[in-house]
């Protein structure tokens, strides 16, 4: 037996549900049938009353906690939140953990097979919003029995999905945590997305998404998104701390190999993600973030789109994080009190950029217990042994 | 046990009222008064602690510095605006009571009185800045950088044309006290002001 960590939650095994009833998209066209892998921790009581969702962001996953077995190098990518004793305390709290519709780790999505050809979805699979992931994810819920979740909780795109699901199923939704996201893309945010598809797209190996069947993958492209993804994920600050302007080796050598360190750490993290993720997936998860706008039906009033919600909500941003920068969370912050919703926004000070919302942060750590024992107890829910 | 100037606070709140709580704290005034009165509304707080605190209790708080305004807020959108105690520390005391004003009709407004007579005694006797329950900073490093008297309040209320509905003050030791009635100026240590525009918008 491999041993671990007190807080951890250990050996967790993904599980697959399989949906027959077709989803209508938001795009117009349904998903006959579709999987959604998923990960619990901790135990749901009896009243069903525990539950927690977490959603992810653009490449994320259902492994957001925890070890698949003894040989994984890291756990989960949400480790340092989830566990015994943790923010997301797993001893009392039951967490439900998805890989979203149209993602590339076990869910339908393109890589899967497409029922009515017999090939890949590939390009061909629908576009997805975020609606359609709450959706989606309310009929995880059904089948697990859960009615309510205590907590719909999520970072970035995740917490986008978290606002979604307080205004598509209020009485569905207890709490609400929206972590370093943004009521809707800026220009800017789209224009980086752009830039991140155009590298795809423009892979001699996309093959217009069909590249499984031509047995390969637009590696370099999907690796100088991901390369310009990163750059937004990190703050100017923290490149300069980890890198400076520290070269390779002693001298320049008035090339074009990698010179400075920053160059070496971005190719290291293009190369690694474009051999991990799939393409079309990328570009998916791009285009739901450049879709999602809820104040949009409502004229661009932002405070009459919330007005559903019926949940207390813990808005949270980060103060180096450009990305989606503290103003946005405000702006949201700002919506939800007009609305006279129960909100509390925090302004967490890090260092990290976008990036921030994964780590460990003592202030970040404190706020985020406070918020999830508060719901605990406003619950009573016991410490489950 | 609430402060005094809270327990006062918590009697001229009215039912029901939707409320904004300016350098809310530890959020102990809106927890009870959402308890005792169904009071609804948000903090105002940059102290970290005092942030965590309101989660903890599940009051709503807003991680705002008061210096950059009440922007934020629509004209006329709460019922009434509190500030404990932070009046002093602002930048711009004055410009905060118009802010309070403008999103309220009315407001409750409590600050150290400078001219409480122990403060006095240290200033005018032994010739140094006061040092009190109330005022428990040096005068290097306090936050407090435009203390005032209750003299000096009422004065910028008039001079503004605002309404003062009521008054009273906290004291340390003398608590009820005749003299504190009659001379508040002197014997207040801490000024209670409840203050009200006089027309609409």
């Amino acid at each position: 037996m491999p041993e671990y960590p007190d807080d951890s939650v250990g050996l967790v095994t993904p599980q697959t549900a399989h949906f027959d009833d077709p989803l209508a998209l938001a795009c117009g066209r349904t998903l006959p049938a579709y999987d959604l892998v998923y990960e619990t921790y901790g135990t749901l009581n009896a009243e069903r009353s525990n539950a927690v969702l977490i959603c992810h962001a653009l490449s994320g996953h259902h492994h957001a906690a925890g070890y698949h077995d003894a040989d994984e190098r890291k756990p989960g990518w949400w480790d340092a939140h989830i566990g015994p004793g943790k923010s997301i305390d797993t001893n009392r709290f039951f967490v439900v953990s998805l890989n979203n519709l149209g993602g590339c780790h076990g869910s339908t999505g393109p890589i899967s097979l497409n029922p009515a050809t017999g090939r890949q979805w590939g390009p061909d699979f629908p576009m997805l919003t975020v609606s359609d992931w709450v959706h989606s994810q309310a009929r995880l819920a059904d089948r697990l029995g859960i009615e309510r979740f205590a907590a719909v909780i999520g970072g970035s795109l995740g917490g986008m999905q978290a606002l979604q699901w307080s205004l598509t199923y209020p009485e569905r939704v207890a709490n609400a945590v929206i972590i370093a996201a943004t009521p809707k893309l800026s220009a800017q945010n789209i224009a980086f997305n752009e830039v991140a598809r155009q590298a795809i797209r423009s892979d001699p190996d996309f093959h217009d998404g069909w590249y499984a069947e031509h047995a390969t993958a637009p590696r370099r492209g999907l690796k100088l998104a991901r390369m310009v993804g990163h750059i937004t994920y990190l703050s100017e600050d923290a490149m300069g701390t980890k890198f400076g302007r520290d070269l390779r080796s002693q001298d320049l050598n008035f090339g074009y190999d990698v010179e400075f360190q920053v160059e070496s750490y971005l190719r290291y993290q293009g190369d690694t993600f474009s051999t991990a993720f799939d393409a079309n997936t990328y570009l998916l998860m791009t285009k739901a973030l450049d879709y999602f706008d809820p104040a949009a039906e409502h004229g661009g009033v932002l405070a009459e789109a919330v007005a559903p919600s019926r949940c207390p909500f813990l808005v949270v941003s980060f103060t180096s994080d450009w990305r989606f920068p503290p103003s946005r969370s405000r702006e949201l912050a700002n919506a939800l009190t007009r609305a006279g919703k129960p909100v509390s926004y925090v302004n967490i000070d890090s260092p990290h950029g976008h990036d921030a919302f994964l780590l460990p942060e003592p202030r970040y750590q404190a706020v985020f217990a406070a918020f999830m024992g508060r719901v605990a107890r406003e619950l009573g829910l016991e410490e489950i042994a | 046990m609430m402060r005094a100037d809270l327990e006062l606070i918590h009697r001229w709140v009215p039912e029901g009222a939707h409320i904004l709580d300016l350098a809310c704290g530890d959020g102990i005034l809106l927890e009870a008064l959402a308890r005792d009165k169904g009071v609804s509304g948000y903090g105002l707080e940059i102290d970290p602690e005092g942030i965590t605190a309101c989660i903890a209790k599940g009051v709503s708080v807003l991680e705002q510095n008061l210096d950059e305004g009440l922007v934020n807020f629509e004209d006329d959108t709460y019922d009434l605006v509190v500030m404990t105690q932070a009046l002093q520390a602002l930048r711009r005391p004055d410009r905060m009571l118009d802010e309070m004003l403008r999103v309220a009709r009315e407001c409750i407004i409590t600050f150290p009185n400078f001219a409480y007579w122990r403060h006095r005694v240290h200033l005018g006797i032994r010739g140094y800045m006061p040092v009190s329950k109330s005022l428990p900073h040096a005068w290097y490093d306090t936050p407090n950088i435009h203390l005032s008297t209750f003299n000096d309040f009422e004065h910028l209320c008039r001079e503004k044309g605002l309404r003062i509905t009521d008054r009273a003050v906290g004291i340390g030791d003398h608590e009820g006290h005749w003299a504190t009635r009659l001379w508040p100026n002197l014997f207040g240590e801490i000024a209670i002001f409840r203050v009200e525009r006089r027309n609409r918008r």
